[in-house]
């Protein structure tokens, strides 16, 4: 109960940072908001990681295989994306 | 590593995170703020890799090349116009990771019930509940950006009452596995009815209501990852799956109230699939249409003083942006004030025009935001509209039986001359005739939007003017 009243805890403040870091991007970079905010979202890789190599059962291994693999994609492509697109608004 | 060390790591990658996030409010320091979110990634996969628990590698690494390469090449090589299918995807695929997660987490906590909480198997519920909404949504709003699919809004008798049902299956599948968590098939039930879910939601949303969905589902992604915080017990992953959820919760906001239409509406109104009782175009239309040539619409440029242009979805798909970018260098060196007004839901996604015109290297002091644009408007020689509608349609200010009635719009009409650049009359998402088209300072450029702007320039150097 303790851990759980703890993650909460720690949920809610985080969404208020959240909201009061994002009101401040302006319109100009909502689409890189988007995929910059969806590559951290890639954060599951760490959990996919865990299942992907503690190996309890191959079922366990395969869908960490998996989640890995979509994670990967998520972090990687969100991240390189995003700086693509942010490369060209800095450019002037 | 000692567990101390890793949480404090994990701290740092929070850290990381939120000034990542902070970084983009300026496109002068975004740049950075993006680098310092992947360095936070970074820290958190190679601190997990190094975990005592992980036994064997060889699944970590294959999934680590793979995803890599998939990621970079679907990232290096996506079009720009494109990118509302790529966000789409990349959305759905956190959802699937973290809907994997926590099914892999049931799995193996099976071998240890006092692992099996209430916490665990709650948030295990939601891990798979939401990540299977994200993934399945995402794939029906990628197919439908991509023409895969059809782009209306598909909508069938009962709707509500099937997607009802299905969702109560998956609170009562939720319900069981909470009660009895050895149960690990209840767990793909659950999974298998928010896929269910994911298309019955998405598939009666059109077109321009894609900058919503979008959003939410980046919202949904979050949430997800979060939830699989909950059932990991990991601070980090709480915490990076609520920032990007409260990202998409805004996102949703601003996008909502730029249409004047609650998020249930958007949702559930299937927009766009029955036709409207409106005046017919005919009447609208009839007699007061004026249709411009290139030429003309050259002269009025060569003469302007400030020149805004309004750019929609139709730029995007005549792929216009750079063409527009030459024209407006050739007004700028002769001293013409050129502005682009760019409405929020204009495109696909938030912010889908900006990037388009940040790769024709238009620099983004010239991308006024629709509250600033709006009160230049009077003192605006011409506005050129190209690709948009309904957000330029002036029935949204003077008819409250308008479906589009008391949305914000960019108030082109207030300009002395406006030329609108469009293939045809044919109305907009929202299925309604815009009597801006037919006004007495309206001009019609009936072209692709590409051609028409090519054109434009093409007659103005002839009449003597160069950049």
């Amino acid at each position: 109960m303790e851990n759980l009243i703890g993650a909460i805890t720690v949920f809610v403040l985080a969404m208020f940072v959240g909201f009061e870091v994002i009101v401040k991007v302006p319109p100009t970079l909502h689409t890189p908001l988007m995929s910059g905010s969806n590559a951290i979202s890639g954060i599951t890789i760490v959990g996919a990681l865990l299942a992907a190599g503690v190996g309890h059962t191959t079922l366990t291994t395969v869908l960490g295989l998996l989640a890995v693999i979509f994670a990967t994609i998520n972090v990687v492509g969100g991240f390189l994306v995003t700086h693509r697109m942010l490369e060209m608004f800095r450019r002037k | 590593m000692p567990q101390t060390i890793v949480n404090l790591a994990y701290l740092l990658a929070s850290a990381l995170f939120i000034l990542g996030l902070k970084g983009l409010s300026h496109p002068r320091t975004a740049v950075r703020g993006n680098l310092l979110g992947a360095v936070g990634m970074l820290i958190a996969v190679l601190v997990t890799a190094l975990d005592r628990r992980i036994v064997s590698y060889e699944m970590i690494l294959l999934g680590l090349v793979v995803g890599s390469a998939a990621g970079a090449l679907l990232a290096l090589k996506i079009h720009m116009t494109a990118m509302p299918q790529m966000v789409a995807l990349l959305n759905g695929f956190g959802g699937a990771a973290s809907a994997l997660v926590a099914g892999a987490a049931l799995h193996e906590a099976q071998g240890a019930p006092a692992a099996l909480t209430g916490q665990f198997t709650v948030a295990t519920v939601a891990s798979g509940l939401i990540g299977a909404v994200t993934f399945w949504g995402s794939l029906v709003a990628f197919a439908k950006l991509q023409a895969l699919i059809t782009e209306n809004a598909v909508v069938f008798r009962g709707r509500h009452l099937v997607s009802g049902l299905v969702l109560a299956a998956a609170l009562g599948f939720g319900v069981r596995l909470v009660l009895a968590p050895d149960q690990t098939a209840t767990y793909w039930i659950v999974v298998a009815a928010g896929s269910v879910l994911g298309v019955l939601l998405t598939i009666p949303i059109g077109g321009a209501d894609m900058p919503v969905v979008i959003s939410l589902l980046n919202s949904y992604s979050g949430l997800a990852a979060a939830a699989t915080g909950f059932v990991l017990d990991n601070n980090m992953l709480i915490i990076a799956g609520s920032l990007v959820g409260a990202s998409g919760i805004i996102l949703t906001r601003i996008m909502c109230v730029a249409m004047n239409r609650s998020l249930t509406n958007v949702l559930f109104g299937g927009f766009g699939a029955q036709p409207v009782a409106a005046a017919s175009a005919d009447s609208v239309y009839a007699g007061k249409v004026k249709a411009a040539s290139a030429e003309e619409v050259a002269m009025l440029l060569e003469t302007a003083r400030r020149v805004v242009i309004v750019p929609g979805y139709g730029m995007a798909v005549s792929q216009a942006q750079h063409a527009v970018q030459s024209l407006a260098n050739l007004l700028k060196s002769r001293g013409t004030e050129v502005l682009y007004g760019i409405h929020p839901v204009a495109g696909r996604m938030p912010g889908h025009m900006n990037v388009l015109l940040a790769e024709a290297d238009v620099p983004y002091e010239d991308l006024k935001e629709m509250d600033e644009i709006n009160p230049l408007l009077k003192q605006t020689d011409v506005a050129i509209v190209i690709g948009a509608n309904d957000v330029v349609n002036p029935l949204a200010r003077t008819d409250p039986n308008s479906p589009i009635a008391g949305m914000p719009i960019i108030d082109v009409d207030q300009a002395r001359t406006v030329v609108v650049i469009k293939r045809s009359l044919s109305p907009g998402f929202a299925g309604i005739p815009n009597p801006l088209f037919a006004a007495p300072n309206t001009l019609m450029l009936f072209a692709d939007g590409k051609k028409a702007i090519n054109e434009i320039i093409r007659s103005l150097q002839e009449a003597g003017v160069t950049a």
